[in-house]
């Protein structure tokens, strides 16, 4: 009975691992993101990442951010420059690149930003930036 | 075991129910905040503002969309640019048949969005961000099919490129071509990155441009460039008591995230000042590189082209503000009132509207009112006071804001028109004594 115990408790642990996958993202992560969408992105997106009416567009629901994992990575490293030309450069103000933030900083702000703000979407991976940031140059 | 498999599916369910209940709890908030923070306003005293004593507002119209820049036909006649097209229709005539403060008749024409109109001479000008056009009045009504483009080509790189116009009483328009950079960095915005010296920026744009109200395809071979060393002027005004120009300048962006080592967020966020300028033929007023630290009442260099807080080198000759606001702003709109229904004290001198900050993130945002600073002779004889405010409401953000103060018009009776980009929302404002 104990041990038919033991495995129950296992499996409820299992399942919410499971379960939650989507929430499973390190408090580290997150909290690293946070710094760094503070002291580079907030100035511009907002505090509450709604951005600015026709100058800055909110990440809240951006799907620039959330639908693929390349795009928001390559906007980061290039700035608004990666844009160019394309209907989704609609807004005012120019991005700056930000490629001289590391592949960590980057995972870590697009995973905050991409989980923060209403947004909810798969983290990025150290490996992902570094993998894009080698296309680029 | 029965037990044990009812358990688990027990587990399983609520397991799986939690994460779901998680998730849609995190995308609902945002949904959630845009609700609440724009409630309705049209029923409010005033149409949702505050105003001193005496004066009230009525709601002229509402619901416009992007209502950037307005003007008063001398008939009563309103008419506002907009900045995205409203049923097609780039400008929109307001007209109140019945005189109770409510536009009754809309209309419009124009399929081009933009920013700048003037009314002048029985023509009404207007303008995208690259053109400006013009259309004959004939008696009063607008003649969509008389449209002439005067003005062509100008300096459209998004950044800034909003066309503010004013008519002086000598057969000119000037037109704004704001600067398509912060600080003319040689990448714009970009921490480490260089001032480019000289601007290049400063051959096309970065100034106001004068060009004559009545020749057709001018550019900038026709044109003349008046004033130069400007970053970026929606507040632009003529001003016929003194017959001279005038803007309110919105000064650069960004010092503590450029130069983390010089300048604090505090010093960022009040710094440089928003400088009300004579805009005198020929000045120049310093842009990219120098800005006015209205702490020090000085023009200082650029941290961009080797300033370091404290020295002027270069900038002592450039053209210094006859009043100094605090920064970000956003003095989007200039009104010198001629009129004579309000008090003794507003004559001839300038109402602005500040759109409202963004760039004092995280801190608490300003702006978002209109001011009025008393003149005298043409120059300002006071400080400035609040007249209207309240526009953003509860959450005072660039998006958050109910609405966007950005326009300014005087109408035929002395009345203040305000317009708002945020939703489009026109107040009328009148004085009454008492």
């Amino acid at each position: 009975m104990i041990r038919q115990q033991a495995t129950a408790i296992l499996i409820i642990v299992i399942l919410f691992i499971v379960g939650c996958n989507d929430d499973s993202i390190p408090q580290a992560t997150m909290d690293n993101g946070k710094k760094v969408y503070n002291t580079y992105c907030l100035g511009c997106h907002m505090e509450d990442a709604m951005g600015v009416p026709r100058m800055n567009p909110p990440l809240a629901g951006s799907e620039l951010l959330l639908n693929d994992k390349t795009k928001p990575i390559r906007i980061v490293l290039r700035g608004s420059e990666e844009l160019k030309g394309q209907p989704e450069r609609d807004y005012k103000n120019v991005m700056a690149a930000l490629g001289s933030l590391s592949d960590q900083e980057i995972a870590d702000v697009l995973t905050f930003a991409r989980n923060s703000f209403g947004n909810k979407a798969p983290a990025i991976k150290e490996s992902d930036v570094k993998s894009e940031r080698s296309k680029i140059k | 075991m029965k037990h044990l498999k009812r358990f688990f599916a027990i587990v399983c369910v609520f397991t799986l129910s939690y994460c779901a209940n998680n998730s849609s709890d995190k995308t609902g908030t945002t949904e959630e905040k845009a609700e609440t923070t724009k409630p309705s306003t049209a029923d409010q005293p005033n149409g949702g503002i505050t105003l001193p004593a005496g004066f009230s507002a009525t709601v002229f119209a509402d619901d416009l969309g992007s209502a950037r820049h307005i003007t008063v036909n001398t008939n009563g006649d309103v008419y506002t640019k907009v900045d995205k097209l409203n049923d097609g229709h780039g400008i929109l005539r307001l007209r109140d048949t019945n005189n109770d403060g409510v536009a009754d008749s809309v209309s419009g024409f124009g399929n081009y969005k933009g920013t700048g109109i003037a009314v002048g001479g029985g023509f009404l000008y207007a303008t995208s961000d690259e053109n400006i056009y013009r259309y004959k009045l004939n008696n009063n009504e607008p003649d969509p099919a008389s449209e002439e483009l005067i003005v062509t080509g100008l300096v459209n790189e998004k950044q800034h490129s909003s066309k503010p116009i004013t008519l002086d009483n000598a057969g000119n328009i000037y037109v704004n071509i704001g600067a398509p950079s912060n600080a003319c960095q040689e990448k714009d915005r970009e921490k480490d990155s260089k001032g480019q010296d000289p601007c290049p920026i400063l051959e096309k744009a970065g100034g106001i441009w004068q060009f004559k109200i009545d020749k057709k395809n001018q550019s900038y071979k026709e044109g003349t460039r008046y004033v130069t060393g400007i970053r970026n002027i929606m507040a632009l005004s003529w001003n016929s008591e003194v017959n001279q120009l005038f803007g309110v300048q919105h000064g650069r962006d960004d010092l503590n995230r450029l130069f983390p080592d010089l300048y604090s967020e505090e010093e960022s966020v009040e710094l440089p000042a928003e400088e009300m300028f004579q805009l005198k033929k020929g000045s120049d007023f310093g842009w990219p590189y120098c800005y006015y630290d209205q702490r020090q009442k000085k023009k200082l260099l650029g941290p961009e082209f080797g300033g370091d807080k404290v020295k002027t080198d270069r900038c002592d000759g450039k053209g210094k503000p006859i009043y100094a606001f605090p920064g970000h702003w956003a003095p989007n709109g200039l009104l010198f009132y001629s009129g004579t229904q309000f008090p003794e004290k507003y004559r001839n001198g300038a109402f602005i509207a500040f759109h409202g900050s963004w760039n004092r993130a995280p801190r608490e945002q300003q702006g978002y009112f209109v001011v009025f600073l008393a003149f005298k002779n043409g120059m300002p004889s006071g400080d400035y006071e609040i007249f209207a405010d309240g526009f953003a409401g509860a959450d005072k953000t660039p998006k958050g804001a109910a609405f966007r103060p950005c326009g300014l018009a005087q109408g035929p009776d002395g009345s203040l028109f305000i317009c708002d980009d945020q939703k489009g929302r026109v107040w009328k404002i009148t004085y009454k004594v008492s």
